[in-house]
């Protein structure tokens, strides 16, 4: 039997779709050529658009105002609800207002060199030229950005860049824009070209011909399973940081959507590359379903400690300045606090690892307020932060105005997901991946207000642009139904999987699987990662999906509102794809971005890269389920940032 | 137009909000008039009197009065009704209590709906006796006002009923021109203190003002 | 801590439901509100026990998904989300009930689950700016005076939650429906579909069967995030002048 370890090296991954030329240029020229679709006919094509947030909200509002018809999913009572909605700081545009030396290349420059040179130049790129028109748009939807007294936007500055290029609405960014793309999603479901499937779950994807052209989804009401077919499927169904049980995910996002089209045949990118985010509430005790972030933009203001003397168990306020140790001062004297997520975390986690951690268990590093209340005033800090210190002081029962605030790093974003091309396309035709789902455009590290700005980049203008040039090229083929052999077949996989794990009645539960996965890979493939770590993770996770298969109780029936079956079907996947994440980590022998291999890190121990043998992106080809899957590398090539060692020092 | 007010819950809500002022507004010149018994029965009936004159020579005898009636009729017949649908459609609308209940939750709600009931009562029963004499208890003679509110107020009953009745109307009235207020979109943050002063003067006013009445026969004062 | 919950089981709309009372010891007062019931749904599930269904998510307070009456209270005794709720605001030894949003327009679907796609309608009547992608002006082309801004955010933060009708003695969908008119109207992109929207959105709200507004004031007590019932008076007024507006033409 051969090891999952022993993966294979295949053809490179080529995208094919890519331009050349002048990096300013390209995308004008792919919109070019790219085919288009004529208005008359675009009636008759549908394209099936799983999730509802940023990315797919957007996508779905837009397809449908150009004259497609569009098939749209969630799992959740309403389009509303997706979790872009708790995306706190900010979004990024290269808008310029502040006359601060901001431009397009400046924001494409920052996002390169933040993701640590491990995404792709010419996405970037388009990236940051879009992000100018992301603004306007969600403007005149009427977002309620801040402003200013004149009546103009006010912008801030987030971690890792100089500039002030973050717009944003108090601590809801996150909401308002997504509420923007519902509501203009909401639009169009009047209008009756969208057809919206609130409370349904993708569970596969049919792929006929070598095409998608549909999906399987179940109705968590009913609990019927039904087929949907379409010319295209484009998947927004977010990150998989649920992998690790524990993260600021919600409760219920999940890998499936993209799981199951890796199975299908679409290439997987990158999935070690998860990001760690420096600023959440520590946890408190077993009990604990979630973790909750604090805003980022917290650390504008806030400065970070903990006590110069390991132990130290005096309250922080009787902690004298110069028994303090400002870490991030300290070792970043020009970025200080508002370094990079991935440096922040790892800086935490280093000096907790030194035993001068603070708050029960040691795992949390102050957050302190005090500069800044004596500097702004409190009325200042209430009126920039008010929100989140209530949130924090909910949560906690502790008052940050008096009390500096604890924080610990946990699992917050994904970059690696689906492979897609310039298009946004997967290695299946037809099926595209847009917005958290992709493996996107921010390489090993996502900067702050960068998810926002690239989901409806993607959802808004780039894939309602290429997906037309999909379209026309492979025009409306023979209908597929229920009967075709496929669709059948992978009705009756569905239905299988489903079956089982009620059948199995065993004496575990869901959460009980999805917390020891969740450990397991904290443990091993979280802040920092080792050969041996991640060896014991790839032995362990195949036993605990035996396990599972023998010992999962799943009560009730299929054909019901059933919660608990909802949950373990999503941890099936999770037990397969948490077996990639760790050998993609394995195989990655370098530090970059998120990704800390401690064989590989500067004497000062900084995350060290390996550009000749790494500057390529890795495309996972699934090959089954405990299978060493295939390797194709992309390489990626830099034309315009020249990849240094980030330093931020 | 007509038909998008009445169709609408919001519309509904103004027929009642205007229908209400008017009704509150002729409330308050009512009980102007009847502080007058306290001046004497002389003082009194001629103010009665006056009130089937007002208008003339231009307007015939009672025209006016019939046309404040009319007005009034209508006001409460709206009133009524728009309380009526808009009442059966709010418990449509929550057919199923909690079982835990909050004390004092749609305490605003159900003051105005038993006490408009209890209201709507009263106008019946106070025409009936001091206007037809139909159920009065003593005498009833037309055009002495003065001698068949005495009768009234000499009775227990008659006290009983006109007070409970005084009291509904203040509890109405302070959450009711508020709400008003509200429903005709007056309301806003910086409004909010003096609209519910405004309420609340009005509601006392008033109740003290018409109790005072059957308290004066009571004492004697009125006799 | 020790507990008593009396919770509302319904295995399905059209079946009858009934209190059910369950025992859960070992809870932190750290805990959230919606772990503890996660606590006790692990019991159940061992048991081989249908666990409680609720509606829950982002556990952040901000998706709007959760949603349960707690001792009568729409999310529970403090002013936040169920998810936010955290056991420290009960003491050892209570008896917590634990029902599901109710009013006609949001049906039950299973135990403490309800219904709310009537919202999502209201918001289809009208609750948008017709924008579409690509059209928009250069942002700062139509400056917006600061409190008009502030004005439309403080607004636009409700998250749909219900906890507005849940609370109403009439059922009724006033503040939700307000808060998108105001958050819309105040802004000057809102302007040319100002008078459409407001008499759309609140013929829909009808439509849905939500009750009316008596202006108990029960919707902005409970509203988790704090939408004033001036908000309700607002949109009164500018469904006046809609109509007005409309009688005109």
């Amino acid at each position: 039997m051969t090891s999952y370890t022993d993966y294979t090296t295949g053809a490179p991954a080529v995208d094919t779709k890519a331009p050349a030329g002048p990096i300013h240029e390209r995308w004008d020229k792919r919109r070019f050529e790219a085919k288009l679709v004529n208005p008359a006919n675009r009636r008759k094509h549908t394209v099936i658009v799983v999730g509802t947030g940023l990315a797919g909200g957007s996508a779905g509002a837009t397809l449908a105002e150009q004259g497609y018809k569009v098939i749209q999913f969630c799992y959740q009572d309403s389009p509303r609800r997706a979790h872009s909605i708790a995306a706190q700081g900010g979004i990024n545009a290269a808008k310029n207002y502040r006359n601060d030396g901001d431009s397009i290349h400046r924001l494409f420059y920052d996002t390169v060199k933040g993701g640590d040179f491990r995404a792709r130049e010419s996405n970037v790129h388009r990236l940051a030229q879009i992000s100018v028109e992301i603004i306007d748009q969600c403007v005149a939807q009427g977002v309620p950005f801040a402003r200013e007294y004149g009546g103009l936007l006010d912008t801030r500055s987030f971690g890792g860049v100089q500039v002030s290029r973050t717009f944003y609405a108090r601590g809801q960014t996150g909401q308002q824009l997504l509420l923007g793309a519902y509501q203009a999603l909401s639009r169009q479901i009047a209008a009756g070209n969208v057809e919206m499937h609130p409370r349904t779950e993708m569970l596969d994807l049919i792929v006929v011909d070598g095409r998608a052209r549909g999906i399987v989804a179940r109705d968590l009401i009913t609990g019927r399973i039904s087929t949907y077919f379409a010319d295209a499927v484009v998947l927004a169904s977010g990150g998989y940081g649920n992998v690790f049980y524990l993260s600021t995910n919600a409760m219920n996002s999940n890998a499936t959507a993209v799981w199951r089209a890796h199975r299908r045949g679409a290439w997987f990118a990158n999935p070690c590359f998860t990001q760690i985010h420096p600023t959440c509430i520590p946890r408190t005790g077993d009990h604990q379903s979630k973790l909750t972030l604090m805003s980022e933009s917290l650390r504008n203001d806030g400065r970070i400690w903990v006590p110069k003397a390991k132990g130290d168990t005096r309250p922080p306020n009787e902690i004298p300045e110069d028994e303090r140790d400002y870490y991030l001062e300290r070792i970043y004297p020009s970025f200080g606090n508002l370094v990079p997520r991935d440096i922040a975390s790892r800086a935490a986690k280093n000096v907790c690892d030194e035993g001068r951690g603070v708050g029960p268990g040691g795992q949390g590093v102050y957050l302190d307020f005090a500069d800044a209340i004596e500097r702004m005033g409190r009325k200042a800090v209430e009126a920039k932060y008010g929100n989140l210190f209530d949130m924090y002081q909910r949560i906690t029962d502790e008052d940050p105005y008096q009390v500096p605030m604890r924080i610990y790093p946990a699992v917050h974003y994904t970059m690696g997901g689906l492979w897609v091309d310039y298009d946004l396309q997967t290695t299946v035709p037809g099926l595209f991946a847009i917005g958290e789902a992709n493996f996107s455009d921010h390489g090993a590290n996502r900067l702050g207000a960068s998810a926002l700005m690239q989901g409806l980049a993607d959802g808004y203008f780039v894939l309602p642009a290429t997906i037309n040039d999909y379209l026309a090229r492979n025009p409306h083929k023979d209908e597929v139904t229920d009967d075709h052999p496929v669709v059948r077949e992978v009705l009756a996989e569905t239905e299988d999987r489903l079956h089982l794990l009620l059948a199995v009645d065993g004496d575990r539960t869901p959460d009980s699987f999805h917390r020891e996965l969740g450990e397991l890979m904290w443990e091993f493939c979280g802040m920092a990662r080792t050969d041996s770590g991640l060896r014991k993770a790839l032995e362990r996770i195949p036993q605990i999906r035996d396990e599972f298969w023998r010992r999962i109780k799943v009560p009730g029936t299929g054909e019901e509102f059933n919660q608990s079956l909802e949950k373990a079907n999503r941890i099936v996947d999770y037990l397969e794809l948490a077996e990639l994440m760790c050998l993609d980590a394995l195989h990655r022998t370098e530090s970059c971005g998120g990704h800390f291999r401690e064989e590989s890190q500067t004497p000062d121990g900084e995350a060290a890269r390996k550009d000749d043998e790494f500057a390529y992106a890795a495309a996972w080809e699934f090959t089954g389920t405990g299978e060493a899957p295939v390797l194709h590398k992309e390489d990626l090539v830099f034309e315009y940032v020249h990849p240094t060692q980030r330093s931020y020092a | 137009m007509a038909r998008t007010v009445w169709d609408s819950t919001v519309g509904k809500k103004t027929v009642m909000a205007v229908s209400g002022l008017i009704m509150l507004l002729y409330l308050v010149v009512h009980m102007i008039g009847n502080l007058k018994i306290f001046f004497g029965p002389g003082e009194f009936n001629h103010y009665a009197h006056w009130l089937r004159t007002v208008g003339e020579p231009f307007m015939h005898y009672e025209w006016t009065l019939w046309v404040i009636r009319v007005v009034l009729l209508a006001a409460v017949v709206a009133h009524a009704v728009s309380a009526y649908q808009l009442s059966r459609r709010d418990i449509k609308a929550r057919p199923r209590t909690y079982v835990h209940r909050k004390p004092r939750a749609g305490y605003a709600t159900r003051t105005m709906r038993w006490g408009g009931v209890i209201l709507g009562l009263f106008i019946v029963w106070h025409i009936l006796d001091l206007t037809t004499g139909t159920v009065h208890s003593g005498g009833f003679e037309t055009g002495k006002p003065y001698q068949n509110v005495v009768d009234t107020f000499s009775t227990w009953y008659g006290n009983a009923v006109y007070i409970v009745a005084m009291l509904a109307l203040g509890l109405h009235i302070r959450h009711g021109f508020w709400s008003a207020a509200q429903t005709l979109g007056a309301g806003s943050r910086a409004r909010d203190r003096a609209l519910k002063t405004v309420a609340n003067v009005l509601a006392l006013l008033l109740t003290a003002g018409f109790i005072a009445v059957p308290v004066g026969v009571m004492t004697g004062v009125v006799s | 801590m020790k507990l008593t919950l009396r919770v509302w089981r319904q295995k399905n709309a059209d079946a009858e439901g009934t209190m059910s009372t369950y025992e859960v010891d070992g809870i932190s007062p750290d805990m959230s509100f919606l772990e503890m019931l996660d606590t006790l749904n692990e019991e159940l599930i061992l048991k081989g026990e249908d666990p409680v269904a609720f509606d829950h998510d982002c556990r952040e307070g901000i998706c709007g998904m959760c949603s349960l009456v707690i001792n009568g209270e729409a999310h529970g005794p403090e002013r936040t989300t169920t998810c936010q709720l955290h056991m420290r605001s009960f003491r050892d030894g209570d008896t917590i009930d634990i029902e599901p949003w109710r009013a006609a327009a949001f049906p039950v679907v299973k135990d403490l689950v309800v219904d709310r796609s009537a919202f999502d309608r209201i918001i289809q009547a009208g609750g948008y700016i017709t924008a579409p992608t690509g059209s928009a002006p250069e942002a700062h082309a139509t400056p917006v005076p600061k409190p008009d801004a502030d004005y439309a955010f403080e607004h636009a933060e409700c998250i749909g939650c219900g906890a507005c009708v849940a609370a109403c003695p009439n059922g009724a969908a006033m503040l939700f429906t307000s808060a998108k008119v105001n958050h819309l109207n105040v802004l000057p992109q809102g302007a040319p579909e100002r008078e459409t929207r407001v008499l759309d959105m609140v013929a829909q709200m009808d439509e849905e069967g939500f009750g009316g507004c008596t202006l108990a004031g029960e919707c902005a007590t409970a509203c988790p995030k704090g939408i004033p019932l001036t908000s309700i008076t607002r949109m009164n007024r500018e469904w006046l002048r809609a109509t007005r507006k409309a009688g005109k033409r």
